[in-house]
């Protein structure tokens, strides 16, 4: 573990990656305490103010602090990307092993039908449940834990048909283990692997996903300063005050970055041999 | 390509369209637990709950409700709008025209800029170009879209009034006019795309230049030229069409963004639209039409895939 993370950090692109998930973390833990004025505090005189020694990354249409509002913010952006990301890939991670364990036709009738499903693009997917579902941060999780479920089921399965072949697996099905047993207890750790990093990856595309639901007025709710929502309401503002629009953008490529930094950082440490 | 997995691709192809359908209603019609109550609204009188509850067929079971409206879709009849009280079907085919060809001129835009940059980056591995063309595509992969929109309406629209920020008008009625509006919209879905597609043939290009046969062509005597396009490049090139394809998927979804955005009336913005309105038979035969456009184009770039590399044998 500590000789993965050595070597992850050894090489410039994780060491950034790494660098700004800690930052990313430091927001979503202390943002509120370290944050310098209060998210919704209104200073009429500062409409608009840009950026400098008062608001540092200037002030939106009601005087309110970019950087206090970013920070704040990132507690209602990234830990729903984090979530949705993890129940997406974990349920994604049971049907593609599960698949693989089942073998033959069965397996083809999943995998087959995966795939249909994943004829939907992610974004449509998860405007129609949250359409269905209700507007609002939890259930944009939902659907976006949804979405993620099938793209994370072909990648699992295909590493998990190797792993289906491995003599422990053989083993464990001539001891008479149950089917839930060697899914769960044979089958799922031989393939954390690369699940943990395909996860990594995907969590760059929930932060997208999730702030471009708020932005179109399905994920999030006003007055929460999810960034998504700060990019929507700066749109209006966009030529007198530009800062509004480029700081919450800047949050979210940021957070994208890191994240598609450690994962494919992650997948360079874990296969030393592969050059690209 | 043999003609039986011609047919299972065609036969996969309508699993998948019916699977798709299959959820899209279980999504809009079956899982809301009372569909006409949430269409409706709060402030709706039990006597217009009672008319579309009966105009929905809601009475009925689920898979009674799916059958007859596959059946009419199947027959082209998606239904009146609850919006506009058109039939849905050639409004959206007529929005879908105008997405695809918003996807189209992004396509060529992304192999014309991203194959080059591509190739450029794979042969000077490892140097400045390589870094910045890398730099670039992660870029490209790491802002969403209606970030990479908004920033280029910011720069190019407002600051410097270069392009107009919104509105669409076609190109074949003024063509000028409906290039320069379709430019903000293309230009954002290609700097996506072309992030892709770069970053995948930059690989490829240095997968096929490690290969026996570059080396025997070099080893023979040619020149790096004809070694670069008439060998290398021919199958560098091949696995492009399999990325566009599944970038389709990712187009389409994009698109309901980028549509939103710059005011594009295509299928994206007319299915945000209905979605805003309630209007459910528009909602579903917008996420249809979008999902089985997908498929077809997937299925194409199979045979095109096929067709292209003898090499592959599918069974």
């Amino acid at each position: 573990m500590i000789e993965l993370f050595v070597r992850l950090i050894r090489r410039p692109q994780g060491l950034v990656g790494v660098t700004l998930l800690a930052l990313i973390a430091i927001a979503c833990l202390f943002g509120p305490a370290l944050a310098p004025y209060a998210p919704e505090k209104i200073d009429f005189l500062g409409r608009f103010r840009p950026p400098g020694w008062q608001n540092w990354l200037g002030a939106d249409q009601f005087g309110r602090d970019i950087l206090s509002r970013l920070m704040v913010g990132a507690r209602s952006t990234v830990p729903m990307a984090l979530i949705a990301t993890f129940v997406g890939s974990a349920a994604g991670a049971i049907i593609g092993v599960g698949s693989a364990y089942l073998g033959g036709r069965t397996d083809e009738a999943i995998m087959r039908t995966n795939d249909a499903v994943m004829a939907i693009p992610g974004l449509l997917l998860a405007l129609l449940l949250v359409s269905t579902l209700g507007n609002g941060a939890g259930n944009a999780v939902i659907a976006i834990a949804v979405a993620f479920a099938p793209g994370m089921a072909r990648v699992t399965r295909s590493v998990a048909l190797n792993v289906r072949n491995q003599d422990y697996v053989k083993a464990a099905i001539a001891r008479g283990e149950g089917a839930v047993w060697i899914i769960f207890r044979e089958m799922l750790p031989n393939v954390m692997a690369p699940i943990v990093i395909e996860s990594t990856i995907r969590v760059s595309f929930a932060v997208m996903l999730f702030a471009t639901l708020s932005f179109l007025g399905v994920g999030a709710q006003p007055p929460a300063s999810e960034w998504g929502l700060m990019v929507a309401d700066a749109r209006q503002y966009m030529y007198q005050a530009p800062w509004g629009l480029i700081m919450p953008s800047t949050a979210i490529a940021l957070t994208a970055i890191a994240f598609n930094l450690v994962g494919d950082g992650l997948r360079d440490a874990l296969n030393p041999k592969d050059e690209r | 390509m043999s003609l039986a997995w011609f047919a299972r691709r065609l036969l996969l192809m309508v699993y998948t369209v019916i699977v798709v359908s299959m959820l899209v209603f279980a999504i809009t019609q079956v899982l809301p637990a009372d569909a006409a109550q949430s269409l409706l609204g709060e402030n709706a009188t039990p006597e217009m709950l009672a008319a579309l509850r009966a105009k929905l067929g809601l009475g009925a079971p689920a898979w009674q409700q799916y059958l007859h409206w596959a059946g009419r879709v199947f027959t082209g009849d998606f239904g009146i709008s609850m919006r506009t009280s058109q039939p849905v079907g050639p409004e959206m085919l007529s929005a879908l025209s105008r997405s695809l060809l918003l996807a189209a001129s992004s396509i060529l835009v992304t192999l014309v800029v991203a194959v080059p940059l591509g190739v450029v980056a794979a042969l000077r591995q490892g140097r400045l170009a390589d870094t910045g063309v890398s730099l670039i595509a992660y870029l490209g992969v790491s802002l969403p879209e209606f970030v990479t929109a908004t920033l280029l309406a910011l720069l190019l629209a407002d600051t410097l009034h270069w392009l107009p920020a919104t509105g669409y008008v076609s190109p074949l009625e003024h063509f000028g006019d409906g290039i320069s509006h379709l430019a903000l919209p293309v230009l954002t879905i290609s700097v996506i795309l072309i992030a892709h597609v770069m970053r995948m043939m930059r690989s490829e290009t240095l997968d096929v230049l490690k290969s026996d046969y570059i080396r025997a062509a070099r080893l023979k005597g040619l020149p790096e030229r004809t070694v670069l396009f008439r060998h290398a490049l021919r199958n560098a090139l091949l696995p492009v069409v399999t990325i566009i394809a599944l970038d389709v998927g990712y187009l389409l979804g994009g698109i309901i963004v980028i549509e939103e955005i710059f005011a594009i009336p295509g299928i994206g913005r007319a299915l945000m639209v209905a979605i805003t309105a309630r209007d459910l038979p528009s909602i579903q035969a917008g996420a249809l039409i979008m999902a089985a456009t997908y498929a077809v184009t997937n299925t194409l770039a199979d045979m095109a895939y096929a067709a292209l590399d003898p090499r592959i044998r599918y069974d």
